[in-house]
């Protein structure tokens, strides 16, 4: 082991936090770049099936609501890409490999939201898996990473909360409004479990980033805690979980639960949910949309630079 | 790394000339202004616009600073052993060093 790998080491052995211009193994950087960049894309793509009923939200107060949630997910996503260029690779890079394809994001973002109560379960679930996932990174090994997480779970719990509210406020609703409310959460259900990854055992990366201390926790434990907590949740919904094998375990002090559906998973994960194509056109579409935007504004800035220096030197003379 | 990802990084592509910012906060009367992250803008007002909206949406802060990040110089930290060095035998620096009389008050 040289030098360097030894402090790198010793500094992860003794919680000491690494921070970008410190050596850091090859391996450690391209880890780090994958997931943040991975987790970047995930907020901005996330903006898209939410976005979806900003305008047909049931009141101005949802409206609202609503409005400011996708903006904190574009602001998440901001963070993200900040921290992830912290350890080389320029934002142009990371978005191109979102745009091309090469880059994933959380498959979860490739199911359509239909009903109105879909952006109910999404707060609720989705979010709620992300928090359960995030609140481990807040002491990730890597500063920047474990920075920007902080600032994402303050902002992430009114989410989680105000998505709950939307499924409680259908429950206490007409039959349509509860029926609504339960087939929402029969279709995202399952999904927001597959958002914790696949089982520990076919998860490689999984034991090189918990040694690494930039995960904290499994894949499988953290799923489990997520059940454990939306078991009880539900009930005050009076709704059902879509799981038959769902049950209290005496033994475990856990809740058991039916197998997942993998092969969904990784048709998703590979580009042939439901809306792969439909998230990834509306991304490439408003990036290059938005070009002229871009040009106008650094055109704008260049003649501003110029007047001021031009100011500049007539004062002078 | 492999290839492909080495060379992005060598051709760094211009940002549409948007240079980078790095952001200072100030979170209430009578604190710093501490670094809250960095971001791309065109220009001055525009950083400071784009800061307001992404790191202050929740009343965190009531001033704000922005630096193009080029202009900040930053110590080496494979040198900072050898950087911080002098202060290390110098304890003396601490009032804890001066043994004093316990009895002894207001000191």
């Amino acid at each position: 082991m040289s030098r360097e790998e030894e402090i790198f080491e010793r500094k992860i052995e003794e919680e000491i936090r690494i921070e970008p211009k410190d050596w850091m193994p090859e391996e450690y950087r391209k880890m780090l770049i994958r997931q943040m960049s991975q987790h970047a894309h995930s907020e901005i793509v996330g903006m898209l099936p939410e976005g979806n009923w900003i305008t047909r939200a049931p009141t101005l107060r949802r409206k609202a609501t609503l409005i400011a949630k996708v903006q904190d997910e574009a602001g998440h996503g901001l963070y993200l890409y900040s921290a992830t260029e912290t350890l080389g690779i320029t934002r142009e890079e990371t978005i191109d490999q979102l745009h091309s394809g090469r880059a994933k994001y959380s498959s979860i973002f490739n199911y359509p939201t239909l009903t109105w109560a879909d952006i109910g379960a999404i707060g609720w679930l989705v979010d709620g898996a992300a928090i359960m996932n995030q609140v481990p990174l807040c002491r990730a090994s890597y500063g920047p990473y474990a920075r920007a997480m902080i600032r994402i779970c303050k902002e992430e719990s009114f989410h989680q909360r105000q998505g709950f509210e939307i499924l409680l406020t259908l429950s206490r609703g007409t039959q349509e409004q509860k029926d609504m409310c339960q087939d929402a959460i029969n279709r995202w259900w399952w999904p927001s479990l597959m958002m914790f990854g696949p089982n520990d055992d076919a998860s490689p990366n999984s034991q090189r980033s918990m040694q690494w201390k930039i995960k904290r926790f499994s894949n499988d434990e953290l799923r489990q805690k997520f059940v454990d907590v939306c078991a009880d949740q539900v009930k005050s919904l009076g709704m059902q979980i879509p799981d038959p094998d769902l049950r209290w375990n005496e033994e475990t002090q856990h809740y058991d639960f039916g197998p997942i559906n993998w092969e969904e998973f990784y048709q998703v994960l590979s580009g042939n949910g439901p809306c792969n194509r439909e998230r990834l056109e509306a991304r490439r579409k408003a990036h290059t949309e938005g070009a002229w935007v871009r040009e106008a504004a650094a055109a704008y800035a260049a003649k501003q630079n110029q007047k001021m220096a031009g100011s500049e030197t007539e004062r002078r003379a | 790394m492999d290839d492909s990802e080495k060379k992005s990084i060598e051709n760094k592509p211009a940002e549409n000339g948007w240079p980078l910012w790095e952001v200072f906060i100030r979170a209430r009367q009578g604190l710093d202004h501490k670094h809250a992250g960095s971001l791309y803008a065109a220009d001055a007002a525009m950083a400071i616009e784009n800061a307001r909206d992404v790191y202050t949406r929740r009343n965190e802060g009531i001033s704000i600073w922005v630096v193009e990040s080029k202009y900040i110089h930053a110590s080496n930290p494979s040198e900072s052993e050898a950087f911080y060095d002098p202060a290390n035998d110098k304890i003396y620096r601490h009032p804890g060093f001066y043994k004093l009389p316990d009895e002894l008050k207001n000191i």
